[in-house]
């Protein structure tokens, strides 16, 4: 019950986070958006040029070392690896390619659902059918095979990459993009993005809030225990949206979103299967790479390179609508997983 | 008889579907599972618990053993 009680409140603080980073200047109904500012930053880092997306953004600092002193406090930290990174990785430039096609993580997908953007409950039974191939991948005896303890190295890794982040993004040198325009230049103070990111790792540290967990954990143990926290983020979004005149129903004209609805559905199932085949979602990723799970931060730098690869080649998608390339990455997407989750079921990659 | 199911390395959701099924095939006694990390202690336990088991968890070393009981 404790535990319950628990993960709605933090849910609700990530709801809340949300809106107020939307009214102190971040992009609307992208309070939180792990594959979009995944995607800025490695468009400040230079890794794409699209000139729109470039931001080092402090909250993806701050979910990976709020994540970080939690464990080491609460004595979790493990610097553990080693299972199965090169599969990893494709399956986060998969999980980003899926993102960037519906334009949001699937944590924005319930922000934006939140704002009144109907092309994301386009995209909500599509994330839904996604973990539910996953689930019988999982059934069928998928793993990426066990990890091992690495050296404390290994572990450190993660954080390292985060101060390193925030370093640049103070310092600001000349070789770090950062947008003049679009929604790359927009964004809530440092002290604000910084302590959400900070306050949201600590909380999804120890309640290990996860979207796709939600709905996996549903389908497969009809266990509700982390969808009450994917459903405080709605509810209190959807409130302070509604409070704060954020809310405006409908699926033309939204902020960056677009309305091909086969695009929205399939691009997140693509996010859905990546997500349970890698063991969480892209915010999740983030909370167990601050945890000094380097399988975690690998899945990360694929995310980066996922995001270079959709917009270097224009491959992503945009308020206009997604490129018949950008259609193509889907369907090839999903071979790519059907192979992996094939390759290490029981069935086919005899694993025991 | 009891039986050990040997979840270190692996991530969740796999230690809850191991000891799950491993749980399933017998009607009580102990089922010891070892796993690697605080998640999978919390989770394989809250599955237990809800499927009408009692379980102690004992640290060993960076692992944890999970006695459940029936």
């Amino acid at each position: 019950m404790r535990d319950r009680l628990f993960i709605i409140i933090a849910g609700a603080v990530v709801g809340l986070l949300a809106v107020v980073l939307v009214l102190q200047g971040n992009p609307v109904n992208m309070g939180f958006c792990i594959a979009c500012f995944i995607r800025d930053i490695a468009g400040g880092l230079g890794l794409h040029r699209a000139g729109v997306v470039q931001y080092i953004r402090p909250e993806i600092i701050g979910l990976i070392i709020g994540a970080f002193v939690t464990a080491f406090y609460v004595k979790e930290f493990k610097s553990t690896g080693g299972s199965s990174p090169v599969l990893r990785f494709a399956l986060g430039m998969l999980m980003m390619a899926g993102a960037l096609i519906f334009l949001g993580c699937p944590l924005r997908m319930v922000l934006r659902l939140a704002g009144g953007d109907w092309n994301a409950l386009v995209a909500l039974p599509g994330y839904v059918l996604g973990v539910w191939f996953g689930t019988l991948f999982l059934k069928k005896g998928f793993t990426l095979g066990r990890s091992q303890e690495l050296t404390p190295v290994s572990g450190y890794a993660g954080p390292f990459v985060a101060v390193v982040l925030l370093i640049l993004l103070v310092a600001a040198p000349a070789f770090i993009f950062f947008s003049e325009e679009g929604p790359g230049s927009m964004g809530a103070p440092l002290i604000l993005t910084l302590g959400a990111g900070l306050l949201v790792g600590i909380l999804a540290q120890r309640t290990r809030l996860c979207t796709m967990g939600a709905i996996r954990d549903i389908i497969l143990f009809k266990d509700f225990h982390l969808f009450y926290g994917f459903a405080a983020i709605f509810i209190v979004a959807l409130i302070g949206n509604l409070l704060t005149g954020y809310f405006n129903p409908g699926f033309e004209g939204q902020p960056v979103a677009h309305i091909s609805s086969l695009w929205n559905f399939s691009g997140m199932t693509v996010v859905g299967l990546a997500a349970v085949l890698a063991g969480g979602c892209p915010m999740r990723q983030l909370i167990l790479t601050g945890e000094g799970q380097s399988d975690a931060l690998i899945t990360v730098f694929g995310m980066m390179a996922g995001a270079a690869f959709m917009h270097n080649f224009g491959l992503a998608g945009s308020p206009a609508g997604v490129s018949p390339a950008g259609q193509w990455i889907v369907l090839i997407s999903l071979v790519i997983l059907a192979v992996i989750g094939f390759g290490n079921s029981k069935v086919l990659s005899g694993n025991k | 008889m009891p039986e050990t199911v040997d979840c270190r390395g692996l991530s969740c959701p796999e230690p809850v579907l191991q000891a799950r099924q491993a749980l399933e095939q017998v009607s009580g006694g102990t089922v010891t599972v070892i796993v690697s990390n605080a998640v999978a202690r919390d989770n394989v336990s809250r599955a237990a618990r809800s499927m009408g088991w009692q379980v102690a968890v004992e640290e060993e070393g960076d692992d944890y053993k999970l006695s459940i009981n029936k």
